[in-house]
C-alpha cells in the first residue's frame, strides 16, 4: 500500500492539532504551568544543603573559652541554637526538637588548654537523619578549627593542626546543591510534560471516535505520527525554554552552555519523551490509562535512575546497568554539564548518541503499533 | 420509501460486492460475520439492520477497509478495500458512530480537515462548502464548536464531512440512533435526495421500524444473514396474520399473557391500550373466542411489520408467563403516588439539563422517560433515584425526600443500569452475592433470595459462568435478577431493552409486565419509540423540559390531524415538539 506523504493533510492535521493545544486549557497548563510549580517545588523543597539546623547546646563550663565558642556556634548561619540542661537537651532530640545537642563539658576550658589539638566537644546527633547528623558533625569540627585559629591569631601563637583542609569545589564553586539539582530537576520535569503531552493524544482520538473516521480517509500514517509529534515538539520545547529561563532568571542558577546546544540535546531528549508518551497512547487508546503509565514509565525511573539526586556510581551494578536504559540519565548529565561547566562537546556528544538511540525506538515502535486498520 | 430512480440515468450494476465473506475476532470463539455473500446497488439505500453485535459495524469496516477479512472477498468497484486502500477510501465516505467529529474545532474547521484528509481542494472545496452547508442548513452555524452543536446538527455535520469530494458510496453507522425524531426524518430526507442522485447508501440501525424506509435490506442477527431482501418481501411474509386487540376493558398486560398461551398465537405484545399479536402461519383463522379478552374487547387484522418478520423468522416470542412475577410477594399499596417530581430542575454551570420537570406515578404503573439523547432523561432520572441533587425542585420515592435520605428511599428500589451493569469478570453466583451485599440482605434472607433467582431465571448450570461470557439474553435475566432480588416495591430501568433483538425484549417485557401486575412500579428511560408503547403513561422529554405527558394514546390522539389521522409515537413525538416550540 505504497501511499505517499501529502504536505497538505499533514499542514491540515497540524493545524487541527494545534487548534486542538490552543483551545485545550490543559495543554498549556501540562506545558507551562506545570513545569513551573514542580521547578519552584524542586528550587525551595528539595535543597541538600543544611541551613539553620536546630541543635541544643549543653553549657556546662562557664569558663572563658566556653563561652567565646558558644558564641561563635550561635553566631553561626547555619544553626539555631537552644540552649538548656543536658537532660532537657537530650529529650529534645530524642523528641525531634533539635536535630543535635552539644555538649560543652565543666572541663572544656581546660582540656582545650592542655590539648589544643583535639576538640574536647560531645556531640549527639539523630542517626535516623544521617545526611543532617553528618553535617553537624562536619560543620560543629570547622568551627571549632575556625574559632582554635581565630585564638592563635589573637594571641600570637602558631596553628595547632598539623593539617589544613581547604576544600574548593570545582564547577559550583559556591557548593549549592541547588546548581545541580535545577538542571536535574529540569530533566525530569521534560521526561515528565514530555510523555504525559502526548500520551493523551492518540488514545484521545480512539475515545473520542474519531480515529475511525481519519482511517477510513487516504491519509497515511507518516502524516499522522507526524502531526502527533511537531505541535507537541513545539510545546515541549517551550516548556523547556521556560524551565530554563526560570532556572536562571528566579532561581539565580548559573547557565555557561550555549542555547543552541541547549536547543540540539533539548530536541533529541524530547523526541525520546515524546515517543515513550505516543506510543504509550497507541498502545493503551485509553486517556486515563495512558497518562497513568507515562507518569509511572517516566517519572519514576528518571526520579530513581537518572543520577539526579541520588548517585548512580554508588547503585549496585544491576542497578547501574538498568539506569542506562533511562533517556533521563542521559539528559542529566547534558543538562548539568551545560549549566555548570558550558559546552562540553565530548559529553554532549556521548548523551545525544544515547538520547537519539532512545528516541528512534520510541518512535519506531510506535510506527510499528499504529493501526492501519481496526484489527 | 426508496423510489428506484429510472435506470436510463444511474448505473445499477453492483458497487460493491462480497462473497462468503467471514470474519472473526481472535478473542471470541464466534465469528462476528458468518460466510455472507450479498451485493449493494447504487441509488437506494441498503438497510443493515439488526440489534447489537449482530455484525453491521463489522460489516461497515470490512468494507471501509477498516478490518481485514478472515476469508471470503470484499470488491469495492472491482477493488479489494485492503490492498487498494488509497483509491476505496476516495470512493467511500464513511461516518462512525459518534460522527467522527472533532468537538473543540468549529464547524468549519472541521470541514476543512476533512476537505484536506480527502484531497478536495481549490475551487471544488469552496463549491463543496459551500453546497454541503446549504444541504445540512448548517450555513450560519460555521463558528460555532462541533461540541456545542446538539445531536442532529452534529449528526448533519457528520454528514457533510463524509460528503466531502463526492463520494459514490455512504456507510453510515447508527447515523439516527439517540438522536431526535425530528432530525432523524430531516436525515431520511437528505439521504433520500443522495440516493435519487445516484449514491450508494448502506444504513446501519437498530431500529427495526427503520428498515421499513429502506430499499433493500440486510437483515443480521448474531453475525447471520436472515434476510436479504425489499423490505416489504419480509412484511408480506406475516401478512394477514396480525391482529389488535381493541377496546380491551381490564388490564391489558392480563389479556396479553392469557393470549399468548393460546396456541395460535407466537408473538404479542402490548401497543398503548391494545395489545397486538401475531398468529402463527396456518392459524389464519384462529378463533380466539375462548380466550378471556374481557367483554368489550374485539380484534381487528393490523398491518404487518417488519419487526413481525423477524420475530417469524426467529420463530416467534417467548411465551407471556414470568415465573419472576410468579415468584415475588404482591406489593400491597392501592394507587396511591408513589414516585413524585416537583418543579424539578438540574443546572451543570449555565446549562440547564433538566428544568422544572413534574410528573407523579401510581403505584402498579409503568411510566416512561421519552426523548432523545441528551434532552435530560437521565439527569431527571438520577436525580429521582438519589444519584444526582437537584439544584432546585423535590423527588419524593414513597414518600421519602431524596434530597434528606436518599440511601433509606434507595433501599426501596431496584436500579437497572443501562447497559446491564454487571461485573463482568465475577460469576453469576458472585454478582447476585455482591448485590443481594450492597441492598442489605444478609444470612437466611441472603442466602433464600439468591437460591430464589437461580431457580426462578434457571441459572443452575450457568452459576460459576463469568458474566461476560453470558450470552445477551442471560445477561439481562441476570441483571434484572440483580436488581429485583431484595423485592423492592419499585424498579427503575435506564434504556433497559436498547439495541437488543426483539425476543430478548419481549422476555425481559414479560417479566416486566409479571410484576407490575403483582404491583410494583415501574419507571423506564427509553429513545426507542417503540418500547413507550409498554408504558402505561409516558412523559416527552426533550432539551430538559416535560413537553407532554399522558397515556400513549392520548399522546398520539394530541397529534393526530387531518392527513394523519393514525400517528405513530414518533409522530406524536414530532407534532409536540413541533407544537411546544411554536
Amino acid at each position: 500500500m505504497p501511499q505517499s506523504f501529502s504536505q497538505r493533510r499533514f499542514l491540515a492535521l497540524c493545524r487541527k492539532e494545534t487548534l486542538q493545544i490552543v483551545r485545550d486549557p490543559s495543554s498549556l497548563l501540562i506545558s507551562v504551568i506545570l513545569p513551573l510549580v514542580m521547578l519552584v517545588i524542586f528550587g525551595y523543597g528539595l535543597n541538600l544543603d543544611a541551613n539553620r539546623i536546630r541543635v541544643g547546646l549543653v553549657l556546662e563550663d562557664q569558663g572563658d573559652e566556653a563561652r567565646e565558642f558558644a558564641s561563635e556556634l550561635v553566631g553561626s548561619r547555619y544553626f539555631t541554637v537552644v540552649s538548656g540542661p543536658r537532660l532537657e537537651m537530650t529529650q529534645a532530640l530524642a523528641n525531634g526538637k533539635v536535630r543535635g545537642v552539644l555538649v560543652l563539658a565543666s572541663d572544656f576550658g581546660r582540656r582545650t588548654l592542655l590539648h589544643p589539638g583535639e576538640a574536647p566537644i560531645q556531640i549527639l546527633t539523630d542517626g535516623a537523619e544521617p545526611n543532617t547528623a553528618s553535617f553537624v558533625e562536619n560543620y560543629v569540627e570547622g568551627a571549632w578549627k575556625v574559632w582554635q585559629q581565630h585564638r592563635a591569631n589573637q594571641r600570637g601563637l602558631p596553628m595547632p593542626t598539623s593539617m589544613d583542609v581547604e576544600a574548593r569545589f570545582w564547577f559550583n564553586p559556591s557548593a549549592k546543591s541547588r546548581n545541580y539539582l535545577i538542571p536535574g530537576s529540569i530533566t525530569i520535569i521534560m521526561t515528565v510534560i514530555g510523555a504525559l503531552l502526548t500520551s493523551l493524544v492518540v488514545a484521545r482520538e480512539w475515545e473520542r471516535g474519531t480515529m475511525e473516521a481519519l482511517l477510513a480517509t487516504p491519509m497515511t500514517r507518516a502524516e499522522f505520527l507526524l502531526s502527533k509529534i511537531l505541535p507537541y515538539y513545539g510545546l515541549g520545547i517551550l516548556s523547556l525554554l521556560v524551565c530554563v529561563a526560570a532556572a536562571i532568571f528566579i532561581l539565580g542558577v548559573p547557565f555557561r552552555g550555549s542555547v543552541g546546544a541547549l536547543l540540539l540535546v533539548g530536541t533529541v531528549f524530547l523526541l525520546s519523551s515524546l515517543g515513550m508518551g505516543l506510543l504509550l497512547s497507541t498502545l493503551t487508546r485509553n486517556q486515563f490509562n495512558a497518562a497513568q503509565a507515562a507518569l509511572n514509565a517516566a517519572f519514576m525511573p528518571a526520579m530513581m535512575l537518572s543520577g539526579f539526586i541520588y548517585e548512580i556510581r554508588s547503585m549496585p551494578l544491576i542497578v547501574q546497568a538498568v539506569s542506562r536504559l533511562i533517556p533521563a540519565r542521559y539528559f542529566v548529565t547534558s543538562m548539568q554539564t551545560l549549566f555548570q561547566a558550558g559546552d562540553v562537546w565530548p559529553v554532549l556528544v556521548l548523551d545525544l548518541f544515547y538520547l537519539s538511540i532512545a528516541a528512534i525506538y520510541f518512535l519506531g515502535m510506535t510506527w510499528r503499533k499504529t493501526a492501519r486498520s481496526l484489527d | 420509501m426508496g423510489t428506484d430512480p429510472t435506470p436510463s440515468t444511474i448505473r445499477t450494476d453492483p458497487v460493491v460486492e462480497i462473497r462468503q465473506l467471514q470474519k472473526l475476532f481472535k478473542k471470541t470463539a464466534k465469528p462476528a460475520i458468518e460466510t455472507l455473500t450479498m451485493v449493494i446497488r447504487p441509488g437506494k439505500v441498503t438497510g443493515l439492520v439488526g440489534p447489537d453485535g449482530a455484525g453491521k459495524t463489522t460489516l461497515l469496516r470490512l468494507l471501509a477497509g477498516l478490518l481485514h477479512p478472515t476469508s471470503g472477498t470484499v470488491r469495492v468497484m472491482g477493488l479489494d478495500p485492503i490492498t487498494d486502500a488509497e483509491k476505496v477510501r476516495s470512493i467511500i465516505g464513511y461516518m462512525p458512530q459518534k460522527f467522527g467529529l472533532y468537538e473543540d474545532l468549529t464547524v468549519l474547521e472541521n470541514l476543512e480537515l476533512y476537505a484536506a484528509l480527502r484531497n478536495v481542494v481549490g475551487e471544488r472545496r469552496e463549491s463543496d462548502f459551500s453546497r454541503l452547508l446549504a444541504f445540512t442548513d448548517l450555513k450560519t452555524f460555521t463558528e460555532r464548536r462541533a461540541g456545542k452543536l446538539s445531536g442532529g446538527m452534529k449528526q448533519k455535520l457528520g454528514l457533510a464531512c463524509t460528503l466531502l469530494g463526492t463520494p459514490q458510496i455512504l456507510l453510515l453507522d447508527e447515523a439516527s440512533v439517540g438522536v431526535d425524531p425530528i432530525s432523524r426524518r430531516e436525515l431520511w430526507r437528505m439521504v433520500q435526495v443522495l440516493v435519487d442522485g445516484g449514491l450508494a447508501v448502506v444504513w446501519s440501525t437498530a431500529y427495526l421500524d427503520e428498515a421499513e424506509l429502506c430499499a433493500e435490506v440486510l437483515l443480521l442477527h448474531e453475525g447471520r444473514l436472515l434476510f436479504d431482501g425489499p423490505p416489504s418481501q419480509l412484511t408480506d411474509r406475516v401478512k394477514g396474520r396480525c391482529r389488535l386487540i381493541r377496546d380491551i376493558s381490564g388490564s391489558r398486560r392480563q389479556v396479553l399473557s392469557r393470549v399468548l398461551r393460546c396456541g395460535s398465537v407466537m408473538d404479542g405484545v402490548v401497543q398503548g391500550r391494545n395489545v397486538r399479536i401475531l398468529l402463527k402461519k396456518g392459524s389464519e383463522e384462529a378463533d380466539l373466542s375462548q380466550v378471556d379478552l374481557g367483554a368489550s374487547a374485539r380484534i381487528d387484522v393490523g398491518a404487518a411489520r417488519f419487526e413481525d418478520g423477524f420475530i417469524d423468522i426467529l420463530g416467534g416470542g417467548p411465551g407471556g408467563d414470568s415465573v419472576l412475577a410468579e415468584h415475588i410477594p404482591r406489593v400491597p399499596h392501592a394507587a396511591e403516588v408513589v414516585i413524585e417530581a416537583r418543579a424539578l430542575t438540574k443546572r451543570f454551570g449555565d446549562f440547564t439539563a433538566a428544568d422544572h420537570i413534574d410528573f407523579s406515578v401510581h403505584g402498579g404503573e409503568i411510566f416512561g422517560l421519552l426523548g432523545p439523547n441528551g434532552a435530560g432523561k437521565s439527569t431527571t432520572f438520577k436525580m429521582m433515584c438519589g444519584l444526582l441533587v437537584p439544584t432546585s425542585g423535590i423527588a419524593t420515592v414513597m414518600g421519602i425526600d431524596l434530597k434528606r435520605s436518599a440511601s433509606e428511599a434507595r433501599q426501596r428500589i431496584g436500579y437497572m443500569a443501562q447497559k446491564f451493569s454487571l461485573y463482568g469478570s465475577l460469576t453469576v453466583r458472585q454478582n447476585l452475592l455482591f448485590f443481594a451485599g450492597i441492598y442489605g440482605l444478609q444470612g437466611d434472607r441472603k442466602r433464600e433470595a439468591i437460591d430464589q433467582m437461580i431457580r426462578v431465571f434457571a441459572f443452575e448450570p450457568l452459576v460459576n459462568v463469568i458474566a461476560d461470557t453470558l450470552p445477551l439474553g442471560f445477561k439481562q435475566r441476570l441483571a434484572l435478577a440483580c436488581a429485583v432480588m431484595h423485592e423492592p416495591p419499585i424498579l427503575f430501568l435506564d434504556e433497559p431493552t436498547s439495541g437488543v433483538d426483539p425476543i430478548t425484549r419481549r422476555e425481559f417485557w414479560t417479566h416486566i409486565n409479571g410484576v407490575v401486575e403483582k404491583g410494583v412500579t415501574v419507571m423506564v428511560t427509553t429513545h426507542f419509540m417503540d418500547e413507550a408503547e409498554y408504558c402505561d403513561r409516558i412523559g416527552l422529554v426533550y432539551r430538559g423540559k416535560l413537553i407532554a405527558a399522558g397515556t400513549p394514546d392520548e399522546l398520539k390522539e394530541k397529534a393526530a390531524r387531518p392527513g394523519l389521522e393514525d400517528p405513530t409515537m414518533e409522530d406524536a413525538f414530532i407534532e409536540l415538539v413541533q407544537g411546544y416550540s411554536a
